[in-house]
C-alpha cells in the first residue's frame, strides 16, 4: 500500500522526473509519425499497386504471346483454381506514344497494355483511377457525351481547315506556327480545352483512319498524313477510330507553378476524344514496326508517378489486330500476360511456386507485383527499419536520463528509505517503490507520446499546411511525392510495441537506482539530517 | 555488569553487545561489551555524552543494525540473528520509533504519516479491506497526542513539537511493545520539550509501554525510572528505578 502511495506522490511533487520523461515523450511521438507516414505511403502504394497489376502475372517470354488462351487458363485454373477470384488476359507490350501539341510531336516510351475492361474490372479496381469515369461503373471503351461532343467539335473545325487547304493552300510557315510557342518567355497558360483556339487544333494531326494493311506492309510510308486525310473523307470524321485507349495522366500532363497564385497546376495537354499515335513492333520473326492512332477514351491516374507516367491501357481485339496476334485460318488470339487476383493477397507466393509447376517451364514467368515493384517497397521498408533503429535510440537516450535522475532522487530521498526501513519496510519493498515509480513515469510518458503521436499523425495534413502558412515553403510538395496529401496508416500493433518498448526502458532504467536505494543502510540513511 | 533484577525474564535485553564503526580503514569502536536489561512497563534512559555509543545501542535493540559481538534477546528470544524478512517483521510489530529530526515523510500528511507503519504491515488489499477501522485507530491515536486539527497538513505545514507528536502518534499505531525514543526532545525548546515528555510518561504510565529513551539532557532523562549512563562505549553508573538518585 505505502509502496503505491508513495509512488503516486513522488509522481505529483517531482516536476524534474516528469521532465526526464519529455525525451521520451518526444522518441515515442516521432516513432509513432514516422512509422504511420512510411506504412501509409507503403499501404498505399501496395493499393494503387495491386489495383493496377494484380497480386499475381503470368507471362510468356516471347513477345509472340501464347496462342491458346483458353487452354492457358483453364490449366491455371486446374492449379490454384480455388486461390483465385479474378484473372484477366492481356497483351502487354513497349511502345511509342506520339502525341502532337502545337506543331511538335512529343514521344515518349510507354507500356502499351491491352485489355478487356470487364474482365481487368475482376483483378483490380481499373475505374477507380479512371479520371471521367465513376468508380462504381465498369469501364468501357465507349467516349463520354463530353468526349464525343468534344471530339465532333475539334474534327469538323480541322475538316474545315483542311476544306480551306485544299481549295486556296496557304503558306506553310504561318499555318504551322502555333500560338503558344514553347520555350517563349512567358509562362504557359493553362489550357482551356472547352474554347480551343481554332490555332490550337493542329489540323494535319487529328482525324486519321489507321489502315491496318498499309500501315503494317508500310510504316514509315511518307506523307502518311494526306493519306489518313484521303480516307477520312468516307467516314463521319466525328465518330472515334477503332483503337481506344486510356492513357496514363503523367504522360500528357506537367506540373507547373502558377506565377500568381504560387499553387501547383497540371497543364493537359491531351483530353478524351483527341487522338494519339502509338507505334510498337508487331509479333513474328523478325518483328517488324507497326503504328496506329487511337482515340483517347480516359485519362488514367493512379497517382503513382511510375504508373502515371509510363502506361497505355488498349482495347485488347484491337491491339492483337495491329500485332497480327490473330491466326489467319482459327482465328485463334494470343495474349502475352494473364493477370490473376487472389481472394487472399498474402497466398502470393504459394501460388507463385503452385504455377511455377503446372506451366511449362520456359515458355511462362509467373510474377507477382511485389517482384515486379520491389525494390521500391524494400527501399521504404529499409529506410523505415533503420528509422525505427534510430528513434529507438532516442528512446534508449532518454532512459539514461530516467537513471540519472533516478540516482539524484534516491540520494535524496536516503532519509525516508531509512524512516521505511525503521518501519518495518523490508528492502524488496523499497525496491519496488523505484520500481513501480519507473513504471509510472514509462506509462505517463509513452501514454502522452501516443496521444501526441496519434494527434499529430490525425492532423499531419492540417500541421503541414500550418508550416507551410507559417514558414512559406511548401513541406509536402505534391510535385515532388505525387500524392496529393500526406497518407497515413496507423497500426495499433505498432503503437502497442512502441509505447511497450518505451516502458521497459523507464522500468530498465530504475532497476539500477532501485537496487541501490534498497541496499541503503538504514542506521546510515537516519544518520545525517 | 548486569543489574539484578526482580522479574525472572527481561522484556528486552543486551547481553555483552560490541560495536564498531569503519571508517575508510580504521575501526572505530563504539560500544564495548555492553548489558542492559529492560523490564515491561518499565521508563528506561540512555544518557551519555555526543559519541559515547547510546544512539548506537538504541540502533541494535531496535534491529536497525546488528552488534559485532553480544546478542540482543527480546522475551527470552534471540532476535539480533535473524534473517532480513523477520527483523523487518519485529520492528514493524514490536517497536516504536521517534527520533530527534522526527523523521516524518514529507510526501504525506499527517494521517498518511501516522498509518504508514499499518500501510507497511498489510498487503494492499488487506490494508483496503480495513481501511475504515485503522483510520479510525488513527484519528484516536492522533487525539491522543493532541493534533485532531492538523490530519491533512504536510510534515512542512507543522511546528517542530507538532511533527514530534505525529512521530509519537506514528509509533503508537501499530500497537508496539516497546518505545524506543532517540533524544526526543532533542531538537525543541524546553516547554515543548516537557509536553513531549509529559505524553510519554503518560503513555509509560497509564499503558505500561516500555519506553527506552535516548537522551543527554540529565533532566529529561532524570523523568525515567531508571537511568543508564554511558561513556565511551561502557556503562558508567546505573541507576536503580526510581530510589536511585541521578545527579542532574
Amino acid at each position: 500500500m505505502y509502496k503505491s502511495l508513495l509512488c503516486l506522490r513522488y509522481l505529483r511533487t517531482r516536476y524534474i522526473a516528469l521532465a526526464s520523461i519529455i525525451s521520451m515523450t518526444l522518441g515515442v511521438a516521432t516513432m509513432i509519425v514516422v512509422n504511420s507516414v512510411m506504412d501509409g505511403f507503403s499501404t498505399d502504394m501496395r493499393d494503387r499497386l495491386r489495383g493496377i497489376l494484380a497480386d499475381v502475372i503470368v507471362e510468356t517470354n516471347s513477345l509472340d504471346g501464347a496462342p491458346n488462351t483458353q487452354d492457358l487458363k483453364d490449366s491455371i485454373q486446374r492449379a490454384v483454381g480455388k486461390d483465385i477470384e479474378g484473372m484477366t488476359a492481356t497483351v502487354e507490350i513497349y511502345a511509342m506514344l506520339s502525341v502532337q501539341y502545337g506543331s511538335e510531336w512529343q514521344s515518349k516510351p510507354v507500356t502499351l497494355i491491352g485489355i478487356d475492361p470487364a474482365t481487368k474490372a475482376t483483378v483490380g479496381p481499373l475505374s477507380k483511377y479512371l479520371v471521367n469515369t465513376n468508380e462504381a461503373s465498369v469501364p468501357d471503351w465507349e467516349l463520354s457525351p463530353e468526349a464525343m461532343a468534344y471530339r465532333k467539335e475539334w474534327t469538323t473545325r480541322a475538316q474545315w481547315m483542311v476544306d480551306r487547304w485544299n481549295h486556296n493552300p496557304p503558306p506553310m510557315e504561318e499555318e504551322a506556327t502555333p500560338l503558344e510557342t514553347p520555350g517563349s518567355t512567358e509562362p504557359l497558360a493553362p489550357p482551356e480545352f472547352d474554347s480551343k483556339p481554332d490555332s490550337d487544333s493542329p489540323f494535319d494531326s487529328k482525324p486519321q483512319v489507321a489502315d491496318k494493311e498499309n500501315q503494317i506492309a508500310n510504316p514509315f510510308d511518307k506523307g502518311l498524313s494526306e493519306k489518313a486525310f484521303g480516307k477520312e473523307e468516307k467516314r463521319d470524321p466525328g465518330s472515334p477510330l477503332k483503337g481506344r485507349v486510356y492513357i496514363g495522366y503523367g504522360l500528357v500532363s506537367f506540373p507547373y507553378e502558377d506565377a500568381d497564385t504560387g499553387e501547383t497546376k497540371m497543364f493537359q495537354i491531351v483530353k478524351p476524344g483527341d487522338d494519339v499515335k502509338i507505334s510498337t513492333v508487331t509479333a513474328g520473326h523478325p518483328p517488324e514496326p507497326t503504328h496506329f492512332n487511337a482515340t483517347v477514351v480516359d485519362l488514367f491516374k493512379s497517382e503513382m508517378s511510375e504508373h502515371d507516367s509510363s502506361l497505355v491501357f488498349c482495347n485488347l481485339e484491337y491491339l492483337q489486330e495491329m500485332r497480327g496476334m490473330i491466326a489467319p485460318e482459327s482465328d485463334e488470339r494470343s495474349i502475352t500476360s494473364i493477370q490473376i487476383k487472389l481472394k487472399n493477397p498474402e497466398d502470393a507466393a504459394m501460388v507463385v511456386s503452385k504455377l511455377e509447376e503446372a506451366l511449362p517451364a520456359g515458355q511462362f514467368r509467373v510474377r507477382t507485383w511485389e517482384d515486379k515493384q520491389g525494390p521500391l517497397l524494400a527501399a521504404v521498408e529499409v529506410e523505415s527499419a533503420i528509422l525505427n533503429v534510430l528513434l529507438f535510440l532516442i528512446i534508449a537516450v532518454a532512459g539514461f536520463g530516467i537513471l540519472a535522475i533516478f540516482f539524484m532522487i534516491t540520494l535524496e530521498k536516503t532519509r525516508d528509505i531509512g524512516i521505511l526501513k525503521a518501519l518495518g519496510a523490508s528492502s524488496n519493498g523499497i525496491m519496488s517503490i523505484f520500481l513501480s515509480y519507473g513504471l509510472a513515469l514509462g506509462l505517463v510518458g509513452s501514454g502522452v507520446g501516443v496521444i501526441v503521436g496519434l494527434l499529430f499523425v490525425r492532423y499531419i495534413n492540417e500541421i503541414e499546411k500550418f508550416i507551410t502558412f507559417i514558414t512559406g515553403r511548401k513541406v509536402f510538395d505534391q510535385r515532388i511525392y505525387y500524392f496529393p496529401e500526406i497518407a497515413t496508416h496507423v497500426e495499433p500493433m505498432m503503437v502497442f510495441w512502441v509505447a511497450l518498448g518505451a516502458m521497459v526502458i523507464a522500468v530498465l532504467a530504475s532497476i539500477l537506482p532501485a537496487r541501490k536505494a534498497a541496499r541503503f543502510h538504514p542506521v546510515e540513511s537516519l544518520r545525517y539530517e | 555488569m548486569t543489574e539484578t533484577i526482580s522479574m525472572p525474564q527481561p522484556q528486552l535485553a543486551a547481553i555483552a553487545v560490541e560495536k564498531a564503526y569503519r571508517k575508510d580503514k580504521h575501526k572505530v569502536p563504539v560500544l564495548h561489551g555492553i548489558d542492559v536489561e529492560v523490564n515491561k512497563g518499565e521508563f528506561l534512559s540512555i544518557v551519555g555524552q555526543s559519541g559515547s555509543g547510546k544512539s548506537t545501542l538504541m540502533h541494535l535493540f531496535g534491529l536497525l543494525d546488528t552488534p559485532d559481538v553480544g546478542e540482543i534477546y527480546l522475551e527470552g528470544q534471540q532476535i539480533d540473528d535473524l534473517p532480513e524478512h523477520a527483523r523487518d517483521q519485529i520492528r514493524n510489530h514490536v517497536f516504536g520509533f521517534i527520533f530527534q529530526f522526527y523523521h516524518l515523510l514529507p510526501e504525506l500528511n499527517l494521517l498518511e504519516n501516522v498509518l504508514s507503519p499499518l500501510m507497511i504491515r498489510y498487503s494492499t488489499w488487506e490494508y483496503w479491506k480495513k481501511r475504515k477501522q485503522f483510520k479510525q485507530d488513527a484519528l484516536e491515536i492522533i487525539e491522543k497526542v493532541g493534533l485532531s486539527h492538523r490530519i491533512k497538513h504536510r510534515p512542512s505545514e507543522l511546528s517542530g513539537g507538532e511533527m514530534q507528536r505525529a512521530a509519537i502518534a506514528r509509533a503508537l499505531i501499530g500497537k508496539p511493545q516497546i518505545l524506543l525514543a532517540d533524544e526526543p526532545t532533542g531538537n525543541l525548546d524546553s516547554s515543548t520539550g516537557k509536553e513531549i515528555m509529559d505524553l510519554l510518561t503518560n503513555l509509560n504510565e497509564q499503558e505500561q509501554l516500555t519506553i527506552i529513551m535516548v537522551t543527554h539532557d540529565n533532566l529529561i532523562a532524570s523523568q525515567a525510572h531508571r537511568t543508564v549512563r554511558l561513556r565511551e562505549g561502557q556503562i558508567e553508573v546505573l541507576g536503580k528505578s526510581q530510589s536511585t538518585s541521578v545527579p542532574a
